[in-house]
């Protein structure tokens, strides 16, 4: 079962790519929508079967070197929707576009659910090198100035990460003799309060290689010119997914099975996790370009998702997972409203959009209910995701920590709400009088972003009571 | 003695990433980051020794090879692109022009 | 005797990788590059890893020379403010600073060898073949391989399409 993750995808690309005629150009585009919707609802059924076992631990589903188990299924879920959303909004580009960027999104799915489901540090690195090399093309398939500065700089910064995760294992594998997740634990368990100088030397590089492909502050250099320097769709895909099921995913499972008892690696993480959060939060308020606004956003909000994981505790953990899932779903919808902004009216400043709400009622309400969820207002379900984690925060102890998140929160809401109200809800100025609502495309795919944001907030309290029943509140 | 091979890792290392920081070229970028993935490699091949495992040892080198290869390639269509645009290897006439 | 071959071998290997730093033309520096990892295979298969220094000598001496000759080819310009740029910058900073770095790490470094002892894990009971090891144990990386292979053909077909029409 979790090879068809893998081998779906492959299928795909190989057929598309043998019977190469006019008329398979034409069918690429449905032939790529049927693959996520199918990942879809695989993943989704995997929820379903995963959630009645939910505190056992144990793999699922369990092939040779892959496994799946509910926090997984919860990302491959996460990684088909984004997918899905990516594709509706390129509905209406041209077709040789259309064929290649559906090929390249069946590599990037290839590579991130075999990020997602392998047991193996060095596995590890090939499907992330798998998901870093089709973004790179991604990034640079506009071919404009701007967009090559972003790939190249994107490609640099990664291979510096590949090297220091390289010889991080190469060092765990000296000292372990190796690779697999499971004894790796193991053996750090048995060997968690007198940790060697060749272990914290690993830890360190490890650390900083996963922060860089991750994009926390302070490596996150390459983040803002990567996303909002390319096409709309890569920059949702990007944004989405790309960094969160390569790099934090890598995290968090690590932190999970490798290295759960080790104190440093947690405390490490913990305070690049509130770094980011203040820092993507700062950086965003003096951004004048819409999309690198919501780029620094996101980074500040991947903070959230870092800080609780480093709890340990499962309540931790599920906060984070399900702020990953959150995430994915409101900076999606930011994207996408931002790109019907601009492909209207062709802005891309902040300062000059003034009272759009008028003309483009769907944008305006759905991104007034993305901006509310990342400022995280009840019902919504930012809110829920961000309590969790700081009620995760505060039961382990790290409670200046979760004061300053909470203080972050705030500082995001007003911001937003400035923000909103003036690029929709305010005065319209006279150029704008023209702009008609934003294509289907567009209007489908945020409406179901926004939909889904509101009920996974509003029927988010049956969930809760569910696991009160178990016992974990 | 085999410490020392140890020490030519290190220097590797930091021949690489020092000339990676100060150089100004794009493609002597990717002359760095090549000698910084044969650092590595003379790492793993130190280690696949040292444990007695060379079987993994070298399938990782052979992996990590391939997989450089490819993410070059991949870099030297980028820079001619960026040199169409803008017939400059320069990295500081790439950033600056984006202001 | 085997020993001191392995010393000049590596010594050789840092020489090489501090020219390839060093030299003003793109060009040598690449050759430069290409004798660093054919010194590299000689290494390799002086500790009995020989399947992983032929791969070495093929790809990174050959086919990664060839794609940096076809870059440098191809964006050669004749206008003399970049063959200045192309030459690198001032005599200060290339030629003085990088060997002075490396000696004082080397001093630190063989001063402070007695006080490194590393552990080491114990060899398994069972040992495999690179063979079985490849194509049986790790055959996950095989298809991670394959699809970053397919990656970069799209890459390479995309980024240069257009050329001609430029």
């Amino acid at each position: 079962m979790p090879t068809l993750f893998v081998l779906i995808p492959f299928i795909g690309i190989v057929l598309l790519n043998l019977l190469y005629s006019q008329k398979v150009k034409n069918l690429a585009y449905g032939a790529v929508l049927l693959v996520t919707l199918i990942q879809l609802f695989m993943a989704g059924s995997l929820i379903f079967e995963c959630a009645t076992n939910f505190f056992s631990s144990v793999e699922i589903k369990y092939f040779v070197h892959l496994s799946i188990d509910l926090y997984a299924a919860i990302v491959l879920f996460t990684i088909g929707l984004i997918s899905l959303i990516a594709l509706i909004i390129r509905r209406y580009a041209d077709k040789d576009e259309i064929f290649n960027f559906s090929q390249l999104i069946l590599i990037i799915m290839i590579g991130m659910n075999g990020t997602v489901m392998v047991t193996d540090i060095f596995s590890l690195y090939v499907f992330l090198e798998v998901t870093s090399v089709a973004s790179f093309v991604l990034i640079a398939k506009k071919k404009e100035l701007l967009a090559l500065n972003g790939s190249f700089k994107y490609l640099l910064m990664s291979s510096i990460a590949t090297i220091m995760i390289l010889s991080a294992v190469a060092i765990l594998f000296m000292t372990y003799g190796t690779l697999s997740y499971a004894e790796l634990g193991t053996q750090l368990n048995a060997a968690a309060d007198s940790l060697s100088l060749q272990v914290i030397l690993a830890i360190i590089c490890l650390v900083t290689g996963l922060s860089i492909k991750a994009g926390l502050v302070p490596f996150h250099m390459w983040v803002p010119d990567a996303y909002s320097q390319s096409n709309s769709a890569v920059s949702i895909l990007l944004a989405g997914i790309v960094t969160k099921a390569g790099g934090i995913y890598a995290i968090l499972r690590l932190l999970m099975v490798v290295f759960p008892h080790i104190a440093l690696i947690s405390n490490v993480f913990a305070f690049i996790g509130i770094i980011t959060i203040v820092a993507g939060a700062l950086l965003a308020l003096t951004q004048n370009e819409f999309k690198k606004m919501l780029a620094y956003s996101s980074i500040s909000q991947v903070g959230y998702i870092i800080i609780g994981a480093c709890c340990g505790t499962p309540l931790g953990f599920l906060g984070a997972f399900l702020h990953f899932f959150n995430h994915a779903t409101f900076k999606s919808l930011l994207f996408v409203n931002s790109a019907a902004i601009e492909s209207r009216t062709g802005i891309k400043e902040l300062d000059k959009l003034e009272g759009l709400g008028g003309r483009m009622k769907v944008t305006a309400g759905t991104s007034a209910v993305a901006f509310l969820s990342t400022a995280g207002i009840p019902p919504l379900s930012g809110f829920w995701s961000k309590v969790i984690i700081i009620i995760a925060l505060w039961q382990v102890g790290y409670i200046p920590y979760a004061i300053i998140a909470l203080l972050a929160s705030i500082l995001t809401l007003a911001y937003f709400l400035i923000l909103q109200r003036k690029v929709f809800f305010g005065k319209q100025s006279a150029e704008f009088d023209h702009v008609k609502e934003a294509n289907g495309g567009f209007i489908s795919a945020s409406m179901i972003l926004a939909i889904i944001t509101v009920l996974v907030g509003i029927a988010f309290p049956f969930v809760l009571n569910f696991l009160k029943i178990k016992g974990l509140f | 003695m085999l410490s020392i091979i140890f020490l030519t890792v290190i220097l590797l290392y930091i021949i690489g990433f020092y000339y990676l920081v100060t150089t100004r070229n794009l493609i002597r970028i990717l002359i760095a980051m090549e000698v910084l993935t044969k650092g590595l490699t003379l790492t793993l091949i130190y280690v696949g020794k040292v444990t007695g495992q060379m079987a993994t040892a070298q399938s990782m080198v052979i992996t990590l090879i391939i997989i450089e290869v490819v993410v070059l390639a991949v870099a030297a269509g980028i820079i001619i692109n960026i040199f169409n645009h803008t017939d400059s290897l320069d990295v500081r006439k790439i950033s600056r022009k984006k202001e | 005797m085997n020993d001191i071959v392995l010393y000049i071998l590596l010594g050789l290997l840092v020489v090489s990788a501090v020219l390839t730093a060093m030299i003003k033309n793109t060009l040598k520096a690449v050759i430069a590059l290409a004798l660093a990892s054919a010194i590299l295979t000689v290494i390799m298969f002086m500790m009995k890893a020989p399947l992983a220094a032929v791969f070495e000598l093929s790809v990174c001496a050959g086919l990664v020379t060839a794609i940096f000759v076809s870059t440098i080819s191809l964006t050669d310009s004749p206008d003399p403010d970049e063959q200045q740029v192309m030459r690198e910058k001032k005599r200060l900073t290339r030629y003085i600073f990088l060997p002075i770095i490396i000696i004082i790490v080397a001093g630190i470094l063989l001063i402070a060898q007695p006080a490194l002892n590393f552990s080491f894990a114990a060899p398994p009971a069972v040992q495999s073949t690179v063979q079985d090891t490849i194509w049986h144990t790790r055959n996950l990386d095989i298809a991670g391989q394959i699809i970053v292979i397919l990656a970069g053909v799209f890459g390479v077909v995309i980024l240069f399409k257009e050329r001609l029409k430029k």
